[in-house]
């Protein structure tokens, strides 16, 4: 699909070449193609992101997306102001959750407005469609807005390179699927656009742009938590080039109209609220605002004083400025006036803190530090060229590839910090791969200068330009400039530049399989429909979660309170509609702690908290019977991390490992682990359970263990349901009325009784039995016993 | 000190005789603009923020004016033409305006 996606392009293009005889006009014919490569990027990259769709269904994938699709349902159904004020008494049983002020509004906004405009159109449009569609579209968006950015830096041609990679390298593709609907999905596109517009107010230093800038500043705001990124980078753009010795009034203009507009912007978002003055991640733009002022107040007085002191003057009072803007800052921090920086922003820095101090957020895979290979498999040949581009631009630097050198650098460590922040190298190694490709097809493929004329700047824009889009669109024009080339030959002979323009070729081809390869195998499973294949290479679909959430919203009533691990909050929320204790807004660690500690604990002290927290359902993820590696037993180990954080008395986590530091289910596994709620929730009948007559009962196909702890019943819980292939089980937690109370043996018991006495009451017939009383059977005569 | 305030006295010989009318007037209304964020700054000194978005939006309205105020004039000083080769003044003051206006909608609703 995706490979067919991007295999169009190419013949297209070479149909627009044929084409170029009837244009006698350079510009009509430049923008022709410009217009037609951008296009069918777009339309590559939503065809690309379809995978899901086709293979499954049009849903919404994961956990988050769940969350946003609700409330922007809700909001479609409630209207905008109803939706800010929204507390839901569903989510965080019982303390809630203040919807509104916890969000960030920018994407529900968004597909509520494409929402409301498709109405009004009389065009009826289910808003779950257009949740799933939202991110492929916007990625269209990005390839344009990368495609400008990259323009504005080094050349058109370069941008179309940009705007290509960007439209299907897997690092972008694997936030942006069909389903994911996610706040990523549009925060690219504003990110990408933001810097486009800063670059061109810093070029042009024209006030409308600085105001274009702070204005899809404040969609960002609305849009994502990464829009920190930005405030910072921007002012460290402005303080490397102040230091750099680059200050002009442009570049004043441009940052204090932004900063200001920005500021004010950035504090309409309820969520983010007064951050922006009070926080540490935002005190670096303020600091070069005041220092700005500052420096161009030194200009000032230099233009009319003229004097050679000034510029001693002046260094001193940078550095002085400078100094006194940090000590203010260290001051208001310790004061309290300014918050310290966010345990997130801890670990960025240092990459250890989180699993000291914060389990939870080490818990969540997408922070882990990346691998080298996760930047290969998202970027492939890009992560190799776009040190090239790099290099390109400092070697020819003016201040916007001040921009995006610096750019490059920051995202490259957050990149390699945590593997989520790939998202933010992405788009960066885009545009520095187009520079790299675009100049070197430029070196490899132009024949009528010299290639050393590259190196000025009026020139390079013209030239790279022509030969990129020599490299896409056309055979009939190489040849003709082949010909050029034999007259005036210098340098390199023809065949070495065939050579190169084929191996780089072949490299992007490459590319592209690559890209489709990764995205249909990796990136577009919705994870809440799984699939499984046979040996035969048939599909099998494996709908359990489904099945169970639509079990929970049909036989529980609607009050019905359900425990999970945190992950699963926002899938029950949506799917179940019903109150979750803890979701994937993960604001109150406590109160994860405390169902992490019911979770691993053993029967009879968890019952105690899920009595005190009201819980009605309790859902385990079981993939023992499928091999699904996901579920709840693998992830155990953080549960207990984060119920130790809070409870270090009742939970250590040594008792769950083996003696030699191991973490086993199989009968060498601690008694405290086989004997604790998540274990038996997730085994409970297991060791009756045979996958086929040959396999042992029990036998766990995720960890390819046998279980061991075989044969117990539950006590305060019964089972509820459990799904065709075992993933999702659900317990019901019984009243106290209705658990039969440990049996003591005779032997122990206090008062003795002559006879002994089984009740028959049992869930159904509660009613009291008498003693003695004759059974009555029908069709037969009673005995007589008196 | 004697050197401080010959300094001054150049300053202000060089600013009386060497600055376009135009400018002056947008310097008036700078300096309008930053005594009333001084005595803004100093009522919260002494009165106290609480209506924290209204002080807030108040004060950052007036800087931005300050700002803004500051672009304007770099933009239409004919000494900066070589560096806006793209902004002439009239251009320079629908940009004025035209953040004046989106500045001013924030305001307002952020002033409640």
């Amino acid at each position: 699909m995706g490979m067919g996606g991007f295999g169009d392009p190419r013949p297209k293009r070479s149909h627009n070449a044929d084409k170029h005889g009837l244009f006698s006009n350079a510009s009509g014919w430049k923008s022709l193609i410009t217009f037609t490569v951008l296009a069918l990027a777009w339309i590559s990259g939503f065809a690309s992101r379809l995978f899901a769709v086709i293979r499954f269904e049009s849903i919404i994938h994961e956990f988050d997306p769940w969350f946003n699709y609700r409330s922007t349902a809700y909001m479609v159904q409630h209207g905008f102001y109803n939706f800010l004020n929204w507390f839901d008494e569903r989510a965080w049983y019982p303390l809630g959750r203040i919807v509104g002020g916890t969000v960030y509004p920018g994407l529900m906004i968004t597909s509520g407005s494409i929402h409301y405009i498709l109405h009004s159109l009389n065009i009826p449009v289910n808003i779950r469609d257009i949740c799933v569609f939202l991110a492929p579209i916007f990625s269209g968006l990005t390839a344009i807005s990368t495609y400008l950015l990259t323009k504005e830096i080094w050349s058109s041609g370069a941008g179309l390179f940009a705007a290509c990679f960007i439209a299907i390298v897997p690092g972008y593709i694997s936030r942006s699927v069909a389903g994911s609907y996610d706040n990523e999905g549009i925060a690219i596109f504003a990110l990408q656009i933001t810097y486009f517009l800063w670059v061109r107010s810093v070029k042009t230093g024209s006030i409308f742009w600085a105001c274009l800038t702070a204005l899809s500043y404040f969609y960002m705001v609305s849009a994502w938590g990464g829009y920190v990124f930005i405030i910072n980078l921007i002012p460290l753009h402005v303080f490397v080039l102040l230091l750099m010795g680059r200050y002009s009034s442009r570049l004043f203009t441009s940052y204090t109209t932004f900063y200001i507009m920005g500021l004010i912007m950035s504090m309409q978002i309820p969520f983010v609220g007064f951050q922006p003055i009070r926080t540490s991640e935002h005190m670096a733009a303020s600091g070069v605002f005041a220092l700005m002022m500052a420096v161009s107040f030194l200009k000032y007085v230099q233009t009319i004083l003229t004097k050679a002191e000034m510029r001693y003057f002046y260094m001193v009072a940078v550095v002085g400025a400078g100094s006194v803007v940090f000590f203010t800052v260290v001051l208001l921090t310790y004061a309290g006036v300014i918050a310290p920086w966010s345990g997130r922003f801890y670990s960025l820095w240092d990459t250890g803190y989180a699993k000291i101090h914060i389990p939870i957020i080490a818990s969540v895979s997408e922070h882990q530090p990346t691998t080298w290979f996760s930047f290969f498999f998202d970027l492939h040949i890009l992560v190799t060229t776009f040190p090239v581009g790099l290099w390109y631009c400092i070697k020819s630097i003016n201040d916007e590839r001040v921009f995006i050198v610096l750019y490059a650098v920051s995202a490259v460590y957050f990149a390699g910090v945590m593997v989520r922040l790939m998202l933010t190298l992405t788009p960066v190694v885009c545009v520095l791969s187009g520079i790299a490709f675009s100049h070197l097809l430029g070196l490899y493929l132009k024949e009528e200068e010299s290639p050393s004329s590259q190196d000025s700047d009026s020139e390079d824009d013209g030239s790279s330009d022509k030969s990129s889009r020599n490299l896409y669109d056309k055979a009939g024009k190489l040849r003709r400039m082949r010909h050029e080339q034999m007259k005036e030959s210098d340098g390199l002979g023809s065949n070495v530049r065939g050579i190169v323009v084929m191996a780089m070729l072949m490299m992007l081809m490459m590319f592209a399989v690559h890209c489709t390869w990764v995205t249909g195998n990796a990136y577009s499973s919705p994870s809440i429909v799984l699939a499984s294949y046979g040996q035969d290479g048939s599909r099998q679909i494996l709908d359990d979660f489904r099945e169970a959430y639509y079990w929970l919203s049909q036989n529980t009533h609607s009050d019905a309170r359900v425990m999970s691990w945190w992950d699963y909050g926002y899938q029950i929320a949506g799917m179940a509609n019903r109150t979750t204790l803890v979701d994937n807004n993960t604001w109150n660690n406590s109160h994860i702690a405390l169902v992490g500690k019911a979770m691993s604990s053993n029967e009879s002290e968890a019952y105690k908290i899920m009595t005190s927290l009201d819980v009605d359902y309790v859902l385990v993820i079981f993939g023992g019977v499928i091999g699904y590696s996901g579920d709840d037993i693998n992830k155990f180990l953080w549960m207990v991390r984060i119920a130790e954080g809070e409870h270090p008395k009742d939970i250590r986590e040594s008792d769950y490992f083996t003696e030699r530091g191991e973490f086993r289910v199989d009968s060498e596994g601690t008694p405290t682990l086989l004997n604790c709620l998540m274990y038996k929730l997730s085994y409970y009948r297991f060791g009756e359970f045979r996958m086929d007559y040959r396999s042992t009962p029990g036998f766990d196909r995720t960890r390819n263990v046998v279980i061991g702890n075989k044969n117990f019943d539950l006590t305060y819980l019964e089972e509820a349901y459990t799904t065709e292939h075992w993933l999702v089980r659900i317990y019901r937690v019984k009243k106290p009325d209705e658990f039969n109370r440990p049996r003591i043996p005779l032997s122990e018991r206090k008062i003795k009784r002559s006879k002994i006495f089984i009740t028959k009451k049992t869930n159904k017939r509660r009613k009291g039995t008498i003693k003695n009383k004759p059974t009555v059977v029908k069709g037969r005569k009673p005995t007589k016993t008196a | 000190m004697a050197n401080l305030s010959s300094v001054i006295a150049k300053f202000y010989n060089e600013y009386t005789v060497h600055t376009p009318k135009r400018l002056k007037i947008i310097d008036a209304y700078l300096l309008y603009v930053l005594l009333t964020g001084i005595i803004q700054f100093v009522y919260c000194c002494l009165v106290g923020t609480f209506p924290f978005n209204s002080f807030l939006s108040g004060f950052i309205s007036t800087v931005s004016c300050f700002v803004l105020g500051v672009c304007l004039r770099l933009q239409v000083n004919p000494e900066n033409k070589s560096q806006f080769y793209s902004v002439s003044p009239e251009r320079a003051f629908a940009d004025f305006i035209f953040a004046h206006v989106i500045l001013h909608l924030v305001v307002m609703n952020f002033i409640g």
